[in-house]
């Protein structure tokens, strides 16, 4: 595990941290010798093609699979000796819709906030500050059926961040989502970050929802083949931009394959 | 994780059972319903062409309709099984199953809540039956109606975990009704649900033992007893085992490690 320096010079822990992690779906290898760190603060996008293994990588962390090779350490927790009780500081925004449409808004969230163990009281109290930050609270007693793609999307980010959790993981949130409704949500979840130090692991294949100054993972065919800063990884490609950097790596990744 | 924690999260998942049933009018209609066409009709019918003789735990002759209702309630209860167990099988496949997983608590805790939940949906249901039929003139003992209820709560357990069981091995939804067919109409025909055992064992001795070995007979049994005040110590064992076993089964299947959860990371909608 490795430790980065924070803006007072003293180490920091990473939230998570995930360690020469492999699976395999039969003979076929969906990861292979993962490891990566994701520090509190910081946004680390997760970066790759369809079939790349970022929704396998998701289920490890989350525990809906078992890791058999490797480390998964959620707040300094490993996921296989302490079990469910890793899982405590963590939110998660799948990239399939989670939410129960036919009951409504409050509701699904007041489920959540008891499964974590909220009070009702301090339940409705941040429920209601978490939907007004994503300008969701006047569609509190909405049925989700009723609501559109992107404020379902809001609601999940709302209950994944009902417990305060000090990590954050979204699996393609803005999927099937329009641009402003996309950039809203990006732009809300960077700032979260920051003001309120959550570690956020944002796997997604959309270029534009990066920034310059988020970590970067790109994930191709299992394996790792580049990481850094965004705006680093994108100087030492050589690349424009990212769209051209994630394409140069994907093709040399793909030769080193072949080869 | 503290005892709190545990009851919140309990109470939640209840809570949350409790409201999707109270929105799913037809499914409560549809319990009372089919139980009661099989108590008006086939039981108005069934009730000149049967004799059902003085055997445990009726102590003098009592009318057919009277004989199915113990049979009618464990069908109420096999078939909120079954919905409960299609319910997990949908949440799976529109993802709230997820959320309920990936908490911070026991998977067997969770398991078991759910469980409890559909346990309590199902009771709604007996008792509302047991209303409708004495209404329509089944008279059953005073005090068995609260002497069965810990039969029913027993009974439900078992057919909960039988769904979640089933639940687990059920890949799309589209292949339920299918699975169901094949689970509920034999279960309840081959049991002691319309007919003694003894009737059974002079038309077929091979149907007979299917009748002996099916838990669904022995459901039947425990609460038919109740109702009288008794318990049928035989049917109590069977029942409880056949529980702790399907619901152990459960557990397992749904463990991260080897259960339904990780076959379905096959599946290409699951791969990223």
């Amino acid at each position: 595990m490795q430790k980065e320096a924070s803006k007072d010079g003293s180490p920091r822990e990473p939230v998570l941290s995930v360690q020469d992690v492999s699976y395999w779906y039969g003979e076929k290898r969906a990861l292979d010798d993962v490891s990566f760190d994701v520090y509190p603060g910081k946004v680390t996008a997760l970066l790759g093609p369809n079939g790349a293994g970022k929704s396998t990588l998701f289920s490890l962390i989350t525990r809906l699979f078992d890791a058999p090779t490797g480390r998964i350490e959620i707040d300094g927790r490993s996921a296989a000796e302490q079990g469910f009780k890793a899982l405590g500081p963590l939110g998660v925004v799948f990239q399939q819709p989670t939410l129960d449409l036919d009951l409504t808004v409050k509701q699904n969230l007041r489920y959540f906030a008891s499964l974590r163990g909220l009070k009702r009281k301090e339940a409705d109290e941040r429920m209601n500050r978490a939907l007004d930050a994503l300008d969701m609270k006047e569609r509190i007693t909405e049925k989700v059926r009723s609501l559109n793609g992107g404020h379902r999307r809001r609601v999940e980010i709302a209950r994944a961040l009902l417990h305060s959790p000090k990590l954050l993981l979204l699996d393609e949130p803005t999927i099937g989502l329009d641009d402003p409704t996309r950039a809203a949500i990006v732009r809300h979840i960077h700032a979260l970050a920051s003001t309120d130090n959550i570690g956020v692991l944002w796997a997604t294949h959309l270029f534009d929802e990066i920034k310059p100054e988020d970590d970067l993972l790109v994930l191709d065919r299992g394996r790792i083949v580049a990481r850094g800063e965004a705006k680093t990884v994108v100087a030492e490609t050589g690349a424009k931009d990212l769209g051209d950097a994630f394409r140069l790596l994907i093709r040399s990744a793909g030769q080193d394959v072949a080869v | 994780m503290t005892f709190m924690h545990f009851f919140r999260a309990f109470r939640g998942i209840v809570w949350r059972e409790l409201l999707r049933f109270l929105q799913q009018r037809e499914r409560f209609f549809a319990a009372l319903v089919r139980p009661l066409i099989w108590l008006i009709i086939f039981a108005a019918g069934f009730r000149a062409a049967l004799g059902i003789s003085i055997i445990p735990p009726y102590e003098t002759y009592i009318t057919y309709d009277v004989y199915i209702t113990p049979g009618l309630l464990a069908m109420i209860q096999l078939f909120n099984g079954m919905q409960s167990s299609l319910s997990m099988v949908y949440d799976r496949e529109m993802g709230s199953m997820r959320v309920l997983l990936t908490t911070p608590l026991p998977r067997w805790f969770l398991l078991v809540s759910r469980l409890f939940a559909g346990v309590l949906v199902s009771l709604f249901q007996v008792y509302t039956f047991l209303l409708v039929a004495y209404l329509c003139g089944v008279e059953l003992p005073a005090w068995g109606y609260l002497a069965a209820l810990p039969a029913l709560i027993l009974t439900g357990m078992m057919f909960g975990a039988l769904g979640m069981l089933l639940s687990s091995t059920i890949k799309q939804l589209e292949n339920f009704a299918g699975i169901m067919n094949f689970v509920i109409f034999p279960m309840f025909f081959a049991s002691s649900a319309l007919y003694p055992l003894w009737k059974m064992r002079e038309g077929s001795l091979t149907l007979y033992y299917v009748c002996l070995y099916n838990p669904f007979t022995w459901a039947v049994e425990l609460i038919r007893f109740a109702f009288y005040l008794k318990v049928n110590w035989e049917a109590l064992g069977i029942v409880a085992g056949c529980t702790v076993v399907f619901l152990a089964l459960s557990v397992w299947a749904y463990d991260p490690s080897r259960g339904i959860l990780q076959r379905k990371a096959t599946a290409p909608a699951a791969a990223g």
